[in-house]
C-alpha cells in the first residue's frame, strides 16, 4: 500500500477509536481552547498597558501568535507516537514496529492523530482570523501561498524537534524532557516578533532551530513592513524552506538512531 | 493524633525527592522559559516611558520566583489520586484509620513542596548568582531586603497551605467527575490567569487587578512574590496573611463538607 494511503488508514482508525469517548474529547478540546485562550487575554492586558512592543501592534503580534499556534497544534496532533516513544522503547514495543515492512517514522506518525489538539488549533485560528481582519494586508495569490508555506515550514520544524527528542531516546531510553524547552519555549518565543529578543536568542531560533525563518520572516513579508533586522525581501519569501530542511536533517539523525538501536529485551 | 499525617507527609516527601533527573530537566526548561518571559517583558518595558506598577528589576525577580515556585501552584491534579479514583483504589484510602481530608491534604502538602525544594534552590542560585556573572545583571533575581525576606517566608508558608487547600478541593471534586479532565483544565486556566503565573497581576488593567487581588488565587503567588520584591511593604504583611489564611479556612471547610458528601455517594466500580 502507498505510504500516504496507509497513513490515512492509520489516522482514520485512530480518530474512530478516540471518538468512542466523545464527551471526553469534546471536554478536553474545550479545555485546551480555554487554557490557550487565557494566554491571549494576558497578551491583550500587556498591550492595554504598554501600547506596543517595540513598535509592533497587537494585531501584528496576533498574526505571529496565530501562525505559530496553528503550526504547533498541527504538529502536536501528529506527533503523539514520538511523544510516547520512550515508553515504546522501554517496553520493547519498537521491535514490533521494526518488523513491519514500513518505515518507523510512518508508523509512529500513524500511532495517533490526536483530536483534542483541535482546541489549540481553533484558538490559534481564531487569533489568526482576528489578526487578518484587523490588519490591512494587500492579499494576493503569492501571499496566500506564503502564509501556507510559513505554516508548513513551522510544522516541519516542530516535527523535526519532536523527532530529535525521540532520537535521543535511542541512547538514553527515556525521552528527555530537556527538549521541551525548545518545543514549548519555541511556541512562546514565536508568538512575538524576533527583533524583540537578544541576538544570541535570535540566532538560536534562526540558524539552529529555524522557527524564526518559518514564522517571523514570512510574517514580515505578509505585513509588508520593513524588517528591523534588515533581511532582504527575497530572504523573507524563501525562509520557510528552512523548515523542511531542518526536518530532513532530523530524519537523518533518526536513521542513525534506528541503526544504533538495541532492544531493551524482556 | 498528629503522628500519622506527619508520617504521610514525610514518606511522600522522600518518595518524591527520588525524581532528581526529572527535576533537573524541569529546571532547565523553566530557566529557558524565564529567559523568554523576561525578554518579552523587557521589550514591553522599553516601549513606553510611563511608570509601571512594577519596576523592571522587580518584575524580573517576580518572573524567577514564579518559575522557581511553579510546583507550589495548584494548577494541576495529583495523577496518583486521579488514577486511584478512576481505578477504584480510592476505596483503600477509605479503609485507612485516618481522616481522609487530612490524609489528602498531607499528600498535597508533600506533592507541592518536595519538587519545589529540588527545583527552587538551584534555580535561585542560578538566577541570583550566575545571571550577573553571565553578563545579565538586570535580569537577575534580586536578593530581598532582610525584613522583606522574613515576611516572604511567612507569606510563602501561608501560600503553600492555601495552595494545598485548593488542590485538595480539586481532588475531592474528582469523586464526582471521575475522569475530571474538565475541572482540572478549567483550574489550569483560572489559576494561570489569576495567580500571576501568566503575567504579574499588577500589570492587568487596574479595574481587573482590583478584583483579582481579592480572589484566593492571588494568595498562592502574586501576594507572596510582591512581599518578596517589596511592592507590598512589611507593615502590610498582616493584610496578605489575613487574606491567605481566611481563604484557606474557607476552602478547608468547604473541602471537609464536600468530602463527607462525596464518600456517602461514592460508588466504586469494582470487579
Amino acid at each position: 500500500m502507498h505510504g500516504l494511503r496507509l497513513y490515512f488508514r492509520y489516522a482514520a482508525v485512530s480518530l474512530r477509536s478516540q471518538l468512542q469517548y466523545r464527551a471526553s474529547v469534546v471536554m478536553q478540546s474545550l479545555g485546551i481552547f480555554l487554557i490557550t485562550g487565557v494566554e491571549m487575554l494576558a497578551i491583550w492586558a500587556l498591550f492595554d498597558r504598554f501600547g506596543t512592543v517595540r513598535g509592533w501592534t497587537l494585531p501584528e503580534v496576533a498574526l505571529f501568535y496565530g501562525m505559530i499556534s496553528v503550526s504547533w497544534s498541527l504538529c502536536d496532533a501528529m506527533a503523539r507516537g514520538f511523544d510516547v516513544f520512550g515508553t515504546l522503547i522501554k517496553e520493547g514495543e519498537l521491535d514490533r514496529l521494526l518488523l513491519r515492512p514500513r518505515s518507523t517514522v510512518l508508523q509512529l506518525l500513524g500511532h495517533e492523530l490526536t483530536i483534542r489538539r483541535i482546541g489549540r488549533f481553533a484558538q490559534g485560528a481564531a487569533v489568526l482570523g482576528y489578526a487578518l481582519s484587523s490588519l490591512d494586508i494587500a492579499w494576493s495569490v503569492p501571499k496566500v501561498l506564503l502564509l501556507a508555506a510559513s505554516i508548513t515550514g513551522a510544522v516541519c520544524t516542530f516535527l523535526g524537534l519532536v523527532v530529535l527528542q525521540a532520537t535521543t531516546a535511542f541512547w538514553t531510553t527515556e525521552t528527555l524532557e530537556v527538549w521541551n524547552a525548545f518545543t514549548y519555549g519555541g511556541v512562546t518565543m514565536g508568538q512575538y516578533p524576533l527583533p524583540i529578543y537578544r541576538w544570541w536568542f535570535r540566532g538560536l531560533f534562526t540558524y539552529v532551530i529555524p522557527l524564526g525563518c518559518a514564522i517571523y520572516l514570512p510574517g514580515v513579508a505578509l505585513l509588508g513592513r520593513e524588517d528591523p533586522l534588515g533581511t532582504p525581501v527575497v530572504a523573507q519569501w524563501l525562509a520557510p524552506l528552512a523548515g523542511p530542511a531542518f526536518l530532513v536533517l532530523a530524519l537523518a539523525a533518526w536513521r542513525v538512531g534506528v541503526r544504533y538501536y538495541r532492544s531493551t529485551g524482556s | 493524633m498528629r503522628g500519622p499525617y506527619l508520617a504521610i507527609v514525610s514518606a511522600r516527601f522522600r518518595m518524591l525527592l527520588q525524581y532528581r533527573a526529572a527535576a533537573l530537566a524541569g529546571l532547565w526548561t523553566q530557566i529557558f522559559f524565564g529567559f523568554v518571559l523576561i525578554m518579552v517583558y523587557e521589550a514591553f518595558y522599553r516601549s513606553t516611558d510611563r511608570p509601571q506598577p512594577l519596576a523592571f528589576p522587580e518584575l524580573a525577580s517576580y518572573v524567577w520566583l514564579g518559575q522557581a515556585l511553579l510546583a507550589t501552584l495548584p494548577w494541576n491534579a495529583d495523577p496518583e489520586i486521579r488514577a486511584m479514583v478512576r481505578s477504584g483504589a480510592v476505596s483503600y484510602e477509605l479503609c485507612r484509620p485516618v481522616d481522609l481530608y487530612s490524609l489528602w491534604f498531607s499528600r498535597a502538602l508533600a506533592w507541592r513542596t518536595a519538587p519545589t525544594l529540588l527545583r527552587s534552590v538551584p534555580m535561585a542560585v542560578f538566577a541570583m548568582a550566575l545571571l550577573p556573572w553571565l553578563g545579565l545583571p538586570e535580569w537577575r533575581l534580586a536578593p530581598p531586603a532582610p525584613l522583606a525576606g522574613l515576611c516572604f517566608a511567612l507569606a510563602l508558608a501561608a501560600a503553600i497551605a492555601l495552595s494545598c487547600a485548593i488542590s485538595t478541593l480539586v481532588h475531592i471534586s474528582l469523586l464526582w467527575t471521575v475522569a475530571g479532565e474538565g475541572i482540572v483544565m478549567l483550574l489550569t486556566a483560572v489559576v494561570s490567569l489569576c495567580s500571576g503565573l501568566l503575567i504579574p497581576l499588577p500589570l492587568f488593567p487596574d479595574a481587573v487587578y482590583a478584583v483579582l487581588r481579592w480572589l484566593p488565587f492571588a494568595g498562592v503567588a502574586d501576594l507572596p512574590y510582591r512581599v518578596y520584591i517589596g511592592s507590598v511593604p512589611p507593615d502590610e504583611l498582616w493584610l496578605v496573611l489575613a487574606r491567605q489564611i481566611a481563604w484557606t479556612i474557607v476552602l478547608v471547610a468547604l473541602g471537609r463538607h464536600l468530602i463527607g458528601r462525596g464518600i456517602r455517594r461514592l460508588v466504586v466500580q469494582g470487579g
